[in-house]
């Protein structure tokens, strides 16, 4: 009944003054909109948007920086990247937004989307070019040499990949063999806490560096029980560092369930490593296997 | 029958004036979203944009046509379609169960739906290739689509089993069918790797970022059914505002009207959420604040929120897009952001009164 008992005054019209406000916003966020210079077409002076912190990495180090005029959120690395206009998360890309920056040439990781934002970059006269994942050394070099053919810097690329494979080639050779178990915690808030199984390009780095997964019984992430920790039994916990920070430090870490009573937990074996060295498969491929199998094999 | 709901009636704008006024205001906030975005287009080009899109010989580039005609235009006429539905179905709801506080989560309608497409984004890998190529990019809205008519399914046949088939019937099932179809949704989540659910976290705040010409058509149609279902059905659902009891010795059928009033909502929730994913509070305010305006005889009440949904969502869109350029809000962020303190205000006027 209480639709019935409605104050009846006549209101005024709150939409009205509700969309009108919506509307002065709008207004006001256009008139304080910038130019743009016109586009080019000569890849060397191709106006360039990376997408994906590997490309992104990967344009810096190939030299092309100079040429990126902007990057998604998830190019952290180098630092200077950071500082380019931010197009939003790779997965979310916004046709206009993009199109506003005028560029010639979007380079992009495989998980850049969606499907119709880059449909719609295509049809506008952007080159986009999707470079293949890379979990391994091989495809690591095999990415590189495929940003440096999308931005023109082939012969560049070619250098850069055989020398991030053979340097990546030699860390992993001379990585002590531990086989320690190490348990991979990807925790990303909210109470959320997954462990890597194996096929993960977190198991791919353990391997890299002399180590295995604690987890073989499955493939990917799962969230963090006790018992599976309990019955991983690992001799380290390795996560990325913003990961290590989100759960407060080591001593969060060991207090998540189950872990006290592992080895690493005994020890208090924690390892984190910043998330695009360790994950990234990039240039740094060589450091991040160097730098890992270093910490692992630590006492 | 509106007449004796409402005594302050003849101080009731007429409906002739509710809907010019809120027509005039749709359009010039239509207007004024395709005038913005993250690109900086002059009125002027946007207006040649839009003319060359008709076919007239004007000067202009290809880049303005692509902007204007393929992403802005199908955008905003995507956002009035889906604010119309959600608004015109959260008006017929809150009249069906008696509640100014019923959105369209009520029954089960918008779990369902997410629960058909998180089911999709988790587990739909095999879904996708058995798909046609053609048909691969309305798999999604599909199985959304196809979740939020089950749930109201469910939700109408038990409520008419195991109760009356009246709104209090459908009011409680409808709860305890959207916890269940909550629990298997949170139940996906813990098993979704992060990528999807990055997929996942995108899709329920909303989107009107997949807008194109296919998808708009279908929101549209449910829309207008929602709306025609008001204006033939209006006397009956200001009758059930009495009660069902009194509805009844009125001369309503109140279990064929409730199951009409379930299957349009379900139609019309269903396909806006398919296309853009969840976008809270507009079904739940823009009816509630027009009550207040136009009082709450259906006839007047659904035509003028399908109105004031579609041009606030439309505003609220053109906001997503344009605060965080180069990048997009969820569009179901802003609606909230409006739509929270606007509801906390119609609380304590109400409280005060």
């Amino acid at each position: 009944m209480a639709l019935a008992s409605e104050p009846q005054a006549p209101a005024p019209t709150p939409l009205l003054a509700i969309a009108a406000c919506a509307a002065t916003v709008v207004l006001g966020i256009a008139a304080c909109a910038r130019g743009r210079s016109e586009a080019h077409a000569d890849p060397a002076t191709a106006r360039i948007v990376t997408v994906g912190g590997a490309v992104t990495e990967t344009v810096f180090a190939l030299g092309a920086g100079e040429r990126v005029i902007a990057v998604d959120s998830s190019s952290v690395y180098p630092e200077i990247a950071t500082r380019r206009t931010i197009v939003g998360y790779q997965r979310t890309l916004a046709a206009e937004g993009i199109l506003a920056l005028e560029p010639t040439l979007v380079v992009a990781a495989a998980e850049a989307g969606p499907a119709s934002t880059l449909e719609a970059l295509r049809r506008a006269g952007v080159r986009v070019e999707i470079m293949p994942a890379a979990d391994s050394i091989a495809t690591t070099g095999a990415r590189i040499r495929a940003i440096g053919a999308a931005i023109g810097s082939a012969d560049t690329a070619a250098t850069l990949a055989t020398s991030v494979e053979a340097a990546a080639t030699r860390a992993t050779e001379v990585a002590p063999r531990t086989k320690r178990r190490v348990l991979f915690i990807y925790a990303r808030g909210g109470g959320t806490t997954m462990v890597s199984g194996k096929g993960t390009p977190a198991a791919a780095m353990l391997t890299l560096a002399g180590a295995e997964s604690a987890i073989t019984a499955w493939d990917g992430f799962r969230p963090l029980t006790a018992e599976a920790v309990v019955e991983a039994a690992p001799d380290v916990v390795l996560l990325p560092s913003r990961g290590l920070d989100s759960l407060g430090g080591i001593d969060g870490v060991l207090a998540l369930p189950g872990l006290a009573a592992t080895p690493a937990g005994a020890a208090r074996r924690v390892v984190a490593l910043d998330d695009q060295l360790l994950l990234g498969f990039g240039p740094r491929l060589p450091a991040a296997i160097d730098e890992l199998a270093r910490a692992l094999a630590a006492p | 029958m509106s007449v004796a709901l409402a005594p302050g009636h003849t101080r009731r704008p007429s409906l002739a004036r509710v809907i010019t006024v809120l027509a005039i205001a749709t359009a010039v906030i239509a207007i004024a979203a395709l005038m913005v975005g993250a690109a900086t287009l002059s009125p002027a080009r946007v207006l040649a944009a839009l003319g060359r899109g008709l076919g007239l010989e004007l000067e202009g580039s290809h880049r303005d046509d692509l902007i204007v005609c393929t992403l802005r235009l199908p955008r905003v006429v995507l956002a009035l379609a889906v604010g119309a539905a959600l608004a015109s179905a959260g008006a017929l709801l809150q009249g069906l169960v008696r509640n100014p506080l019923a959105d369209p989560g009520l029954l089960g309608v918008t779990n369902g739906a997410a629960l058909a497409a998180v089911a999709f984004l988790v587990l739909g890998d095999g879904l996708l290739v058995a798909a046609p190529g053609a048909l691969r990019p309305y798999v999604l809205p599909l199985c959304a689509f196809g979740g939020a008519l089950v749930a109201t399914a469910v939700v109408v046949s038990l409520a008419r089993v195991l109760g009356r088939g009246a709104a209090a019937d459908l009011v409680l099932i409808g709860v305890g069918v959207a916890a269940l179809c909550g629990a298997a949704t949170g139940l996906l989540l813990f098993v979704a790797t992060d990528a999807q659910l990055r997929s996942v976290t995108f899709w329920t705040l909303g989107s009107l970022g997949g807008a194109g010409w296919d998808v708009v058509v279908p929101v549209a149609v449910a829309t207008a059914l929602a709306i025609a279902l008001a204006a033939v059905r209006a006397s009956s659902l200001d009758r059930l505002l009495l009660g069902d009891a009194e509805a009844r010795h009125l001369g309503v059928d109140v279990r064929r009207l409730t199951a009409q009033v379930a299957v349009v909502v379900a139609l019309a929730i269903g396909a806006a959420v398919a296309v853009c994913g969840v976008i809270g509070f507009i079904g739940l305010v823009v009816p509630h604040l027009l009550r207040a305006w136009v009082g709450p005889g259906h006839r007047a009440l659904v035509p003028a929120s399908a109105l004031g949904g579609a041009a606030l969502l439309t505003a609220a869109d053109a906001v997503a897009r344009t605060i965080v350029a180069p990048a997009e809000l969820p569009v179901g962020i802003v609606t909230a952001l409006v739509g929270a303190p606007v509801l906390i205000a119609i609380a304590r006027t109400r409280s005060a009164a």
